[in-house]
């Protein structure tokens, strides 16, 4: 470990601000991203999955398949 | 496979997104295990710098997004070539997925880029070969995205967001030999992958290994946009409804 | 290849060298403009013009550096240790990195003089990054070099 305590590495010999805001920046921007795709994936997962039992549903009550969704 | 018969595949959305999925993956663990290595390594257990002292430590982030970013439009212009010239429809996935990582990776070179120039050069920006370029290659990410979101008709959306993709690689070399052609404040490249390193093994590694994670981040992210994409435009098909219900599907 | 794909092929690719070729041109007409800053040898030559906002750099001279005692005020020279080299003058904060035998760029205008007026001067670094501690054994290694070179009894 470079630094002593964590007050040290906090302060990064004086440059703390600057260190924090571009790791801080990166952090958001790699976490922000991984979210966004997890929540258009859980969307798009109950959506074909809503559309899917709207259309199994449909089959079922006629007697006649309906075509494509 | 050869060649020829993976250029034919990828013909096909379907095919690719079952052959993506180990990929998308390992792509996935490989960023996180490396990423939370280099992270660590790089803020707490690699040396200062002896002239820039601890904010040097902003080199772990800014070269690996500066050169992901570069990457990832190189990408994209090969795209927007294939598409152009083949009309093959995952090349307009493959561009639309490439946008918005690229666009702020770009965004977060500068940004740490500017955080890094405050205590060492003595400036937030300056107008430089390398930064302007860098800039421009960022007014390029957002003017695509921005055409794309302008044009609804999906042939010409492609074909115009292709034809700019493929003239905006023009600017990577700008911004690769900005620093050797001009005199410059940016500094010649840090990291190459044919010159010998001009920094010891203890920062030298930190460096690669984020550069690795960041790498591996970005495919993860590209090409789970390529399937949200795929599936999203597959919709009403079998293949697709297996993969929802795929206890149902069967029935 | 279907002679519409060939087409379209060849029109990308034209396209591409076309775009490529104007920048290049472009460029290199532009070379003198686009000279990010003058090196001391220009600056002393005359390359570099009078009297408008220019940018010069180069190292800071070992033992140039004047610092006026009351105010902000300090001169220092800058030169290129090839046997150009000139005088700044500058009024302001120097960046942390400032010192001598660092590399430096100026903002300002060259005098007729040969004096530089500078408005902004900002540290320039290399690409060679360095811990503290093997700085400072390298900085030993090459005064043991300097010492035994110029040891009579050797």
């Amino acid at each position: 470990m470079q630094f002593d305590s964590l007050a040290e590495f906090v302060a990064m010999g004086g440059h703390g601000l600057y260190v924090w805001m571009a790791y801080g920046a990166t952090l958001a921007v790699l976490l922000g991203s991984t979210i966004a795709l997890r929540v258009a994936r859980r969307k798009q997962m109950l959506e074909l999955r809503w559309a899917a039992d709207q259309q199994d549903a449909s089959t079922t009550t006629e007697t006649q398949g309906t075509s494509g969704a | 496979m050869t060649l020829k018969e993976l250029w034919h595949k990828l013909g096909s959305p379907r095919w690719f997104y079952h052959m993506s999925t180990p990929w998308v993956t390992g792509f996935g663990i490989a960023a996180a295990l490396l990423l939370c290595t280099g992270i660590v390594w790089g803020l707490g257990f690699a040396p200062q710098d002896y002239q820039q002292g601890n904010s040097v430590r902003i080199m772990y982030v800014h070269v690996p997004a500066a050169m992901v970013a570069q990457s990832v439009y190189i990408g994209m212009g090969v795209a927007g070539f294939v598409l152009f010239v083949w009309r093959m429809k995952l090349a307009d996935v493959a561009i639309a997925a490439c946008l918005p990582f690229g666009m702020m990776l770009t965004a977060l070179a500068l940004f740490s880029g500017g955080v890094w120039g405050r205590p060492t050069w003595g400036t937030w920006w300056d107008w430089d070969g390398r930064t302007v370029s860098t800039l421009v290659m960022l007014f390029l990410y957002i003017g695509i995205y921005a055409l794309r979101e302008a044009i609804p008709d999906v042939e010409l959306r492609g074909r115009a967001s292709a034809l700019v993709a493929v003239v905006g690689t023009i600017n990577i070399p700008i911004i690769k030999y900005s620093v050797e052609w001009w005199h410059t404040l940016h500094q010649p490249a840090s990291f190459t992958l044919t010159a010998k390193p001009t920094m010891p093994p203890e920062m030298y590694l930190p460096l690669l290994v984020m550069v690795l994670g960041i790498y591996c981040f970005a495919g993860h992210n590209i090409l789970s946009r390529m399937r949200l994409e795929i599936v999203r435009r597959e919709r009403g098909t079998q293949w697709v409804r297996e993969l929802v219900l795929p206890a149902r599907a069967a029935g | 290849m279907n002679p519409k794909r060939k087409s379209r092929l060849y029109l990308a690719v034209f396209l591409l060298v076309a775009v490529s070729g104007t920048t290049a041109a472009l460029m290199v007409a532009m070379e003198q403009n686009i000279n990010m800053f003058y090196p001391p040898d220009q600056v002393v030559d005359g390359t570099a013009p009078v009297e408008r906002t220019i940018r010069a750099g180069g190292m800071v001279k070992d033992g140039s550096v004047n610092r006026d005692p009351d105010s902000l005020a300090v001169e220092f020279t800058i030169t290129d240790h090839m046997g150009s080299e000139f005088v700044v003058a500058f009024t302001g904060i120097l960046p942390d990195l400032f010192r001598e035998g660092q590399g430096i760029i100026v903002q300002g205008e060259l005098a007729e003089s040969g004096r530089f007026q500078a408005k902004e001067v900002l540290a320039k670094h290399d690409e060679n990054y360095m811990p503290p501690e093997l700085m400072d054994m390298a900085q030993e290694i090459e005064a043991q070099g300097a010492a035994k070179s110029s040891d009579p009894r050797t």
